[in-house]
């Protein structure tokens, strides 16, 4: 298990693993919100929380097809179906992959992004906190979507159909914590909430992704 | 070691093969024959657990160490890091490792990475993560694809020392890799089709 996190971590940040384009993607949506919609602060703050969480979300998805995808086409995912590790834990170790290699770079951007777009002081503390606690369930989900269209050539766009309803839950919940966190309000409600889809995608959602990573084997 | 009975088998939702048995002991290597589309693949990656049998038995599957079209390497990590990369998945050893990079002439290459391979180079160096499997029965599909004389011959030594060592082999291939008399599966008598048409006729 710890084999395979450290050989994904190695394989991302080597050439062509497509570690950082999530990141520059993250990067050139909220540079680019001022431009579009008037570099007026006021209004600025008031949508920051949503883009910011949108931005992040989007730019998870981008990495999602890879989970699998590479693993498929050059015959390892068989041979690591034939290894002694469950593929329950390969689904969980490669959804971890992902967060580590892709989510995690976006929860520390995502503060010093918030500066671009004005984020009220209280908000970076909360738009940090929900991001930590909300993108596992981001990771895991498109887990579940990439393990559903890997054997598909070019399963992307079917991948983020499948993937982006899945994905509302933690939209709304983590967007309204980081925005009543940047008004001043209380956050307990959304912020439990949002905990109780990353916990509750990362018990269910690996036995999902092997079951159907075993269908799409066959 | 692998024991094998009344095993049916379907590629795509069509039943291809049905009938098949055979018992695999320690030393025992035993050759898939048949024309392609004959049902080969799908009785290799079956037996490799890779997908569920419709019906019949199988035992010892766990001991199974599956190789088929595609290596399985990466090609941004250099070749001996893909060989420890399996090592420590299938829990063996460096000394595997570096046993495994002997067998296949691989030791000069070690540093390389996997994508700068030729093919025959890639082919032997996914045949060289079946010795650091550790595991008994290797089942190959067409192993020896785009290997040189040479490395042909490399690799019916790694086989007859695997065999030795008491281990056992279940092969489709279609050269001689030169390891004597061995006994040969031809998978055309168990055709699933042809019995269906058979079937068939008799309600003619």
């Amino acid at each position: 298990m710890k084999a395979l996190l450290w050989r994904d971590l190695a394989l991302a940040v080597r050439a062509g693993g497509g570690f950082g384009l999530g990141l520059s993607f993250f990067l050139i949506v909220t540079v680019m919100v001022p431009f579009s919609v008037g570099p007026e602060t006021a209004r600025l703050s008031v949508i920051a929380p949503g883009i910011l969480w949108l931005g992040a979300l989007l730019a998870c998805l981008l990495s999602l097809d890879r989970i699998f995808a590479l693993d498929f086409e050059d015959g390892s995912l068989d041979l690591l179906a034939t290894a002694p590790l469950p593929l329950e834990g390969i689904v969980t170790v490669k959804a971890l992959a992902h967060w580590l290699t892709s989510a995690l770079p976006l929860v520390i951007a995502a503060p010093a992004l918030g500066v671009f777009l004005n984020l009220p002081g209280p908000g970076f503390i909360w738009l940090f906190l929900s991001l930590l606690i909300g993108t596992p369930a981001l990771s895991v989900i498109g887990s579940f979507g990439a393990a559903l269209t890997v054997g598909l050539k070019r399963g992307g766009l079917l991948l983020s159909l499948l993937v982006l309803p899945l994905y509302v839950p933690t939209l709304i919940f983590g967007a309204e914590v980081a925005r009543r966190g940047a008004e001043g309000l209380a956050v307990e409600t959304p912020l439990l909430m949002l905990a109780g889809i990353s916990a509750g995608a990362l018990a269910l959602l690996p036995f999902a992704s092997a079951a159907v990573l075993r269908v799409n084997l066959r | 070691m692998l024991k094998v009975s009344d095993l049916a088998v379907s590629r795509g939702g069509v039943p291809v093969l049905s009938g098949v048995g055979f018992h695999l002991g320690a030393g025992d290597a035993l050759v898939l024959r048949g024309p392609n589309g004959s049902g080969k693949t799908t009785l290799l990656r079956t037996v490799a657990g890779l997908q569920p049998p419709l019906s019949g038995e199988m035992m010892g599957r766990d001991q199974v160490a599956y190789a088929g079209h595609a290596d399985g390497l990466k090609s941004a990590l250099t070749v001996s890091e893909n060989l420890t990369f399996w090592a420590s998945v299938f829990g063996t050893g460096r000394a595997q490792v570096a046993a495994a990079l002997s067998a296949f002439e691989l030791e000069a290459l070690d540093d390389r990475r996997a994508g700068n391979l030729s093919a025959g180079q890639k082919r032997r160096l996914g045949l060289a993560r079946l010795l650091v499997t550790g595991r008994p029965v290797w089942v190959l599909d067409e192993p020896t694809v785009s290997l040189d004389v040479a490395a042909v011959g490399l690799f019916a030594d790694a086989v007859r020392s695997h065999l030795g060592q008491g281990g056992a082999l279940l092969v489709a291939t279609h050269v001689d890799l030169g390891l004597g008399e061995v006994p040969v599966l031809d998978v055309t008598a168990y055709s699933a089709a042809s019995r269906i048409s058979a079937a068939d006729e008799a309600f003619l």
